[in-house]
């Protein structure tokens, strides 16, 4: 597991509907021999078969920002677990927050964009969602919460597949393909999965932002078209102009900000040597100069949003609009 | 050698370091020793010689203190009371969760919360506990008789642990994460997750929003006699004017001891008009609010200042930092 940034705790965000394999995952994680010490953040004690004195309860304690940004929910209890942690530093190598199964992960995330604390001395990681093989395709149905599970995630633990065939495999991924077509998904059983594979993944670092490249399994976005949750990649091989971006950017986040709840791109601006990558969480956006653009890389620039009710001609047309 | 006609801009000879190994959370002056709460858990009391107490068996949380002893709230459930002796009294003993806040009463009675729950020890008689709707984010006894003010989200209570009545709610949007008496009880102001302060005048409580903070407000205190409220969280000391039975609402903050870095913490003198201001670089400086007159106390050494404290006569002053250093000067 490599550090997220140098300094920062990196923090693992894992959610997962209500019997998905949550608990079984961090369990998993808390006894196998890597030799890393995590704190955890729990919201029922006694799940965990772990003795450990880094396990705190949470009491998913949500609260709006008094900043004008409507959809700037954080957790409050949080906040200051975290702060209370940081002063144990040197005891532990990671934190991993576990969210209730009918928890929305964007207070989470935001979490660790809004305090300053929290921002200056961790680092969110990935947010992990592990996910029935059998139920999920009922569950995108008849919970929002899943859904939102699936489109906020990284990586995605697709848990159960013993009790499933390889159609209905193939059909599930498919239906989360749709959603968010950017995860790293990895078949399971007993949350079965090397410890690498989910921790230490720096979905939110920017320098590690390498590449957007969705993978549209098969057909199967055409196929199963989500009505409610849509993912939207566009690119551009013409370098784009920052003065017309970032205003359209700002503006569109601030207005579709409760609706988008990921995005991220990697731009190429006109007389730029430089990568620009951003990612963003509903309306807090985060965003730097990478690296040179090298010679032997196409200078394309690529652009994604995964939310509700997103008009995609609008947004193709206003990020159309913002090439020099 | 030409006589001195102006006083001495730099007092940073008289400061003598003191080895406290750990992040300072918080520092009281008990009598003449000033005892270090370490966020890893130890207590460094420095009087005429060194010494170190294992207060807590991990992290230490919050920290209070009146004229005897230091009281600390820590994440193994303890509520610790230290001595200048170095002999230690535990208050409360709850296993499995964090005593997240404490506060301490002029007779001596100690409240303190773990979670939503508020805990009131009176000194002699039963302890009262309170459930509040969300976690408790501060606590503040009333500088007279037996009220406590609880910060929570949405606002802050007022709180008669004797009483039967229900808690006073003073309801404000947003997180509300510190909380503090005007010395005459007449106003109440707590600490945002915002960068901002929201203060309520009481008893009508008519509302007071002190904003434009580019951090969030950590430290704060009332000038002796409550004319001004001190705060961190800008590059200059900010100092709100509660002077009159309006408070702050229509005028101006002064600012004094501007710099490029920020306040982290200030420590108002216990006698007169004086502050001691900390900044994130580790520098401390003494000002005069009358005249802006500074001092320079403690030269930058990189390391935040997060914790201050004037001894009971104003003669000396503690100061510790996130940086595991720390340093004590009498005057």
């Amino acid at each position: 597991m490599s550090d997220v940034q140098p300094n920062k705790i990196p923090v693992t965000v894992l959610t997962g509907y209500l019997g998905a394999g949550k608990t079984t995952l961090l369990n998993r994680i808390l006894s196998e021999p890597h030799g890393k010490k995590f704190a955890v953040v729990v919201n029922e004690f006694g799940e965990i078969g772990i003795d450990n004195d880094l396990v705190v309860g949470a009491d998913e304690e949500v609260f709006e920002m008094n900043n004008g940004c409507i959809c700037c929910t954080v957790r409050g209890d949080l906040i200051r677990i975290i702060d209370g942690l940081l002063r144990r530093k040197g005891d532990f190598d990671g934190i991993i927050v576990e969210t209730t199964g009918l928890a929305d992960p964007a207070p989470v995330a935001q979490t660790f964009f809004v305090d300053e604390t929290v921002g200056a001395k961790t680092a969110l990681d990935a947010v992990v969602t592990v996910a029935d093989a059998k139920w999920l395709k009922d569950r995108l149905k008849d919970a929002p919460e899943a859904k939102n599970q699936i489109a906020f995630a990284d990586v995605i633990l697709l848990n159960k597949t013993d009790l499933v065939s390889e159609t209905e495999l193939k059909d599930v991924e498919m239906r989360i393909r749709a959603i968010n077509p950017f995860a790293r998904i990895h078949r399971t059983q007993k949350s079965d999965i090397a410890i690498d594979k989910v921790l230490g993944q720096g979905a939110f670092d920017l320098d590690r932002i390498t590449a957007i490249d969705p993978d549209f399994l098969e057909g199967g976005h055409k196929h199963f078209h989500d009505e409610d949750m849509q993912s939207f990649s566009f690119a551009s091989d013409k370098p784009l102009d920052p003065d017309k971006f970032f205003p359209w950017i700002q503006e569109l986040t601030q207005r579709e900000g409760p609706n988008i709840l990921r995005s991220k791109g990697i731009l190429a601006f006109k007389n730029d040597p430089d990568r620009f990558v951003f990612q963003g969480v509903h309306m807090i956006l985060d965003g730097d100069h990478q690296r040179p653009w090298r010679d032997d890389e196409a200078k394309l620039s690529r652009i994604v949003f995964i939310g509700r009710h997103l008009d995609q001609k609008a947004l193709e047309a206003g990020f159309r609009a913002c090439v020099a | 050698m030409a006589a001195l006609s102006s006083p001495p801009s730099s007092l940073t000879s008289k400061l003598r370091p003191v080895d406290v190994g750990g992040a300072v959370a918080g520092v009281r002056f008990l009598g003449t020793t000033a005892a270090f709460a370490l966020e890893g858990g130890a207590v460094v009391l420095a009087g005429e010689e060194e010494t170190r107490v294992e207060a807590h068996k991990g992290a230490i949380l919050s920290v209070t203190g009146d004229a005897r002893r230091l009281i600390t709230g820590g994440d193994d459930g303890r509520v610790v009371a230290t001595k200048a002796d170095g002999s230690t009294e535990t208050l409360f003993e709850q296993k499995g969760r964090w005593i997240d806040q404490v506060a301490v009463a002029g007779d001596g009675a100690v409240a303190f919360s773990a979670g939503k729950t508020a805990y009131f020890q009176p000194v002699k008689g039963e302890r009262k506990s309170h459930d509040f709707p969300s976690t408790v984010g501060g606590l503040a006894f009333a500088p007279k008789g037996t009220r406590l003010a609880v910060a929570h989200y949405g606002g802050a209570s007022l709180w008669f642990p004797n009483a039967v009545a229900k808690p006073e709610v003073l309801e404000w949007k947003g997180s509300h994460r510190g909380v503090l008496w005007h010395p005459e009880g007449r106003f109440l102001v707590t600490t945002m997750q915002e960068p901002a302060l929201h203060g309520w005048r009481l008893p009508d409580g008519a509302h007071m929003r002190m904003s434009g903070y580019p951090s969030r407000v950590r430290s704060m205190a009332f000038t002796n006699g409550g004319r001004y409220l001190a705060t961190s969280g800008s590059g200059e000391v900010i100092l709100w004017p509660f002077g009159s039975k309006e408070g702050p609402m229509g005028k101006q903050p002064t600012m004094l001891a501007p710099r490029d870095v920020r306040v982290s913490a200030v420590a108002t003198h216990p006698k007169d008009e004086v502050i001691a201001c900390g900044y994130e670089d580790g520098l401390v400086l003494m000002v005069r609010i009358s005249d802006g007159a500074e001092i320079l106390l403690r030269a930058p050494d990189g390391k935040p200042v997060s914790a201050m404290a004037w001894r009971a006569d104003g003669g000396a002053l503690a100061i510790g930092t996130e940086g595991e250093t720390a340093g004590l000067l009498a005057f």
